[in-house]
Parts: C-alpha cells; sequence; structure tokens
C-alpha cells in the first residue's frame, strides 16, 4: 500500500467532512482513526475508491464520536444520518487546511504538529518520534493547536509567508526517528505549489529540491559532516537539480523576488558547477547581496562573507566577517576557515577549537573538532 | 532491573590518565573516539540496556525566581564553575556492578595516542519506584 498517496487524501477528507458541518477538531479527528483503519484494512481488501472509501469511514468515526459525545453530555444528538450535501466547493479547501494549520495564532512548533497532522497525514507517534517527544506531549500539543484555531472560520483568506514558515522548519529538521521530515516537506510544498501560483512558494521547492538533491553527499556512512566544496558531486542527484531549475526559472520569470527565491538561487549555482573549483562565486555574491537587501538576515551576512572569501580572497571575506556580531552562531567557524584560507592555521585551529565548544550539534561540533586536530597535528608534523 | 546514570563532565571529575584536549588529538583519533562512543551505544541497544543519551552544549546559566511580577534574575555562564557536566547515558541493568562495568568500558574510549582515555564518569543510581509488595 502507498502510505504517501493515502496520506496525501487527507487533507481533502477532512475538509468534505467540514463542509458537511462537522467542525475542524472533529472531522481531523475522525480522519485520523480513518486513516488508521486503511492501514489496517486496505492490504487485505484495497477499496476501488480509495478517497470515496475515507470519507464513509471518516464521516461514521465523527457520527459515532459525535453520539458518544452527545450521550456523555446527556443531550439531544445534533447530528444524524446521512448528511446533507454541502454547497458546492467555491475556494481550495485543501489550501484553507494549510492556513488554517499555519495561523498566525499558533507557536511555531504548534503549527508545525497541526500541519504535519491534519495536512499531512501523519500520525501523532510518528510526529512526536520524528521531534524525539513522549506521545502525550505531542498529543497535547496537537490538540491545544486545534483549541486554538477552533474560532478560525475555515474559509477565511490566509497568508502564505506563514505558511511557507511552517514547512520551511519542517524540512530543515531534516531526518530523525523512523520519518523523513523534509521527505515530507517536499511532498507538502508540492502539493500547496499545485494549488496556488505564488513565486515564494515555488522559491521554497526549489530550495528544498535543490538541497535534497545533495542528502546523500552531505555525510559520510558514519555520519560525519561533508563540507560542500569536498562533497562527491556524482552523488547529487540530478533529477531533483534539474526539477529545482525548472521551478526555480518560472518562478524567477515572474520577476517577484523573495528571500526563498533567493536562496534558491545561490543552490542552483553550486549545483551548476560540475567542480567546487568551477563555482560562481562572483554570482553567488550577488545572490547574498539580494538576500540581505530582502531580509536583512545575519545569517545571510555571515553566509556572504564567506562567499566574498571565495569572490575576493580571504581577506575581502575577514573584512566582510568583521563588520558582523561575533555572538553570532557559526561565527567563529567561518572566521577559522577564513584565517586558514589566509595562510595562518595556528589562528585557524585555535578558532575552529573555540567553535567547536560552541557548536549547536553534535556532527557540527565533531567537524569543527577534526578541522583542528588537522591543523594542530599538520603544524606538529612540520 | 535498575536505572543508572553516567555522568561526563567537562570540569569537575578527577583529571583523566590521558587527558590531551580532542583537538590535540590526530583527525584519526577523534574519528577513532567518536567511532567508539558510538558503538557503544548501538551495542547497549543490542543488549536492552540503552535508555538515552545526550550531550550537552558547555554554556549554562543560572536562573532563580524574583518575586512576583519581575522577570527572574540570571547569573553566569561562569567560566570557573568547579562542575561542568557535558552529556550522560541512562542504562537499565541487572546489577551496579554490571553499570560500573559498563561504565570502565565507556571510559576506556581511545583518545590520544589511540590510547585509552581513562576518563572518570561519574555514576548514579536513579531512585526507584516504591515497591509493590511490602510484607
Amino acid at each position: 500500500m502507498d502510505e504517501a498517496l493515502l496520506r496525501a487524501l487527507a487533507p481533502t477528507v477532512i475538509s468534505v467532512l467540514v463542509r458537511r458541518g462537522a467542525d475542524f477538531a472533529a472531522a481531523e479527528d475522525a480522519v485520523q482513526d480513518a486513516l488508521v483503519e486503511a492501514v489496517r484494512v486496505w492490504p487485505e481488501e484495497p477499496p476501488r475508491d480509495p478517497k470515496g472509501w475515507l470519507v464513509t469511514v471518516a464521516w461514521r468515526k465523527f457520527l459515532d464520536a459525535a453520539r458518544a459525545d452527545a450521550s456523555r453530555r446527556h443531550r439531544e444528538v445534533r447530528v444524524e444520518g446521512e448528511p446533507v450535501p454541502g454547497p458546492g466547493e467555491a475556494v481550495d479547501d485543501t489550501l484553507q487546511l494549510y492556513f488554517l494549520c499555519a495561523h498566525p495564532s499558533l507557536t511555531p512548533a504548534s503549527a508545525v504538529a497541526l500541519t504535519l497532522r491534519a495536512v499531512g497525514g501523519l500520525s501523532t507517534r510518528q510526529i512526536a518520534r520524528a521531534y524525539l517527544v513522549p506521545e502525550a506531549t505531542m498529543a497535547q500539543r496537537i490538540s491545544r493547536a486545534k483549541r486554538t484555531v477552533s474560532g478560525v472560520r475555515f474559509n477565511q483568506p490566509g497568508d502564505v509567508a506563514t505558511v511557507l514558515r511552517v514547512l520551511y522548519l519542517v524540512f530543515n529538521e531534516g531526518y530523525s526517528g523512523d520519518v523523513d521530515l523534509s521527505g515530507e516537506a517536499i511532498r507538502l510544498t508540492r502539493q500547496l505549489a499545485a494549488r496556488i501560483r505564488h513565486e515564494e512558494v515555488a522559491g521554497l521547492l526549489a530550495l528544498m529540491l535543490l538541497h535534497h538533491a545533495r542528502r546523500t553527499a552531505r555525510t559520510c556512512p558514519d555520519g560525519r559532516l561533508v563540507p560542500l566544496a569536498e562533497q562527491d558531486r556524482a552523488l547529487w542527484d540530478t533529477r531533483l537539480i534539474a526539477e529545482g531549475v525548472d521551478v526555480l526559472q518560472a518562478a524567477l520569470a515572474r520577476d517577484r523576488l523573495g528571500e526563498f527565491q533567493a536562496q534558491a538561487a545561490i543552490a542552483a549555482l553550486h549545483a551548476d558547477a560540475q567542480t567546487a573549483e568551477e563555482t560562481d562565486w562572483v554570482q553567488i555574491v550577488e545572490w547574498y547581496d539580494e538576500l540581505v537587501h530582502l531580509t536583512d538576515s545575519p545569517v545571510a551576512r555571515l553566509n556572504r562573507a564567506v562567499a566574498v572569501g571565495e569572490a575576493d580572497g580571504p581577506r575581502a571575506g575577514l573584512a566582510a566577517l568583521a563588520e558582523l556580531d561575533p555572538d553570532l552562531p557559526r561565527y567563529t567557524a567561518v572566521a577559522a576557515y577564513l584565517h586558514e584560507r589566509d595562510g595562518d592555521p595556528v589562528t585557524a585551529a585555535r578558532l575552529y577549537a573555540e567553535a567547536a565548544r560552541s557548536a549547536p550539534s553534535l556532527p557540527e561540533r565533531d567537524h569543527l573538532t577534526r578541522q583542528a586536530a588537522r591543523l594542530n597535528s599538520a603544524a606538529h608534523r612540520g | 532491573m535498575a536505572k543508572y546514570l553516567l555522568l561526563k563532565h567537562y570540569r569537575g571529575a578527577p583529571t583523566a590518565v590521558n587527558d590531551v584536549p580532542m583537538d590535540k588529538w590526530t583527525p584519526e583519533e577523534v574519528s577513532a573516539h567518536i567511532q567508539y562512543m558510538g558503538d557503544f551505544a548501538t551495542r547497549l541497544e543490542g543488549t536492552g540496556e540503552f535508555v538515552d543519551g545526550q550531550a550537552l552544549s558547555p554554556e549554562g546559566t543560572f536562573v532563580r525566581y524574583d518575586g512576583e511580577g519581575r522577570p527572574p534574575v540570571t547569573d553566569g555562564p561562569f567560566a570557573e564553575t568547579k562542575d561542568l557536566i557535558a552529556g550522560w547515558m541512562v542504562i537499565d541493568v541487572d546489577s551496579y556492578e554490571r553499570a560500573l562495568e559498563l561504565a570502565g568500558e565507556l571510559s576506556a574510549a581511545p583518545g590520544a595516542g589511540g590510547k585509552p582515555i581513562h576518563e572518570w564518569l561519574e555514576v548514579r543510581p536513579f531512585m526507584a519506584e516504591p515497591p509493590t509488595i511490602t510484607e
């Protein structure tokens, strides 16, 4: 059974239930139950009409829950029998679901969890495993998020930017546990891009595809990080790169630049270089200038300093770095790299060791420690 | 079964026998060390004794309540803190002796020159649940 296909139906089925009069929270629960039943039943008895099957089962689950709820509260059963068909689908309901799950009243963690469940059709257990928290904690987070958006009308226009932030966060979480969050983020962004013509949606999709293309090359089998310049470019997924470049070019042609398109353009220039030496750093610096202009982000400025170091030499890179706040995450690692390129291995080794001490993740710490060790042992031998 | 915490310190433990900072090792020695730690955890998962393992960043801040309506007071990080925890592994084992045995193995992780670090690890028993049968 194709679980991704099953999960792709989840938002549509939720929308159908909501149009029939179910509130969002109850509809979402009912669809989750129906998905669980589908996973159990479909391998033996594959349905002819998967969507119809899910709607029927989810609606039955909803009615059961509503009846149980009603009798618990000793009041009349509000919903009975077969539903009256709702009004026609004036707006794209799946799109509305994206907006609802990324509603600005939600914290980023809640919006991520709700999106993965309601739009992505993942189970609470899968989401909990992916984020390494107990299942009960994730269940609470999701039910609180549903309460938060319970007053939001389903057909209100939403903000694409908040949806993109949520999808970006999911993508960056990468692969942990048994759920490939990067792959899931791509699936959800692809589905979104098919429903809305928006340059930055396309920009984010292109960015994800271009980075995902490098995934195999980014780490050794033992988990060691491989810097971009040292990656085996034969391992890059050319099909994903081609798709990312196509999506990006179509977006750029609309001439409404945004931060995701700019980031994707940088990734595309890296993808375009057959070897690290062939990288067009001058153009990359220009794109970082655009990115800094668009976002004024300190992270973009830091990355720009690295690019300047490649385009105009390490001294120029260090000069660009000197304008930034030394407390920025990864500032010291960048300084170490530029000093090494500038032919000062002693300073570089000291800075790599310092950067290792403040590294935010173990793979980065191990990588920076190795860099320091490499320079120190070379100095020792020489 | 009983749970134990194996604590690794940045500072505060007695000095290891093979006490060389990691950036002064060769890159191969760094890799061998990381491999050993990973293999150790994998092996304990295989024997059903692994519960959890985490590494901590060295920068910490002390925080305390400062009264109604006031933001909490923070202090630190302290460069001279005597005791600084680097990370932990939680194991669930049959006996205290087994906990000591495993801590000893973890302390034998290779360091500079490929020789064991002989690092001091702290073994702390978890408080257990009260027994169901009391008579």
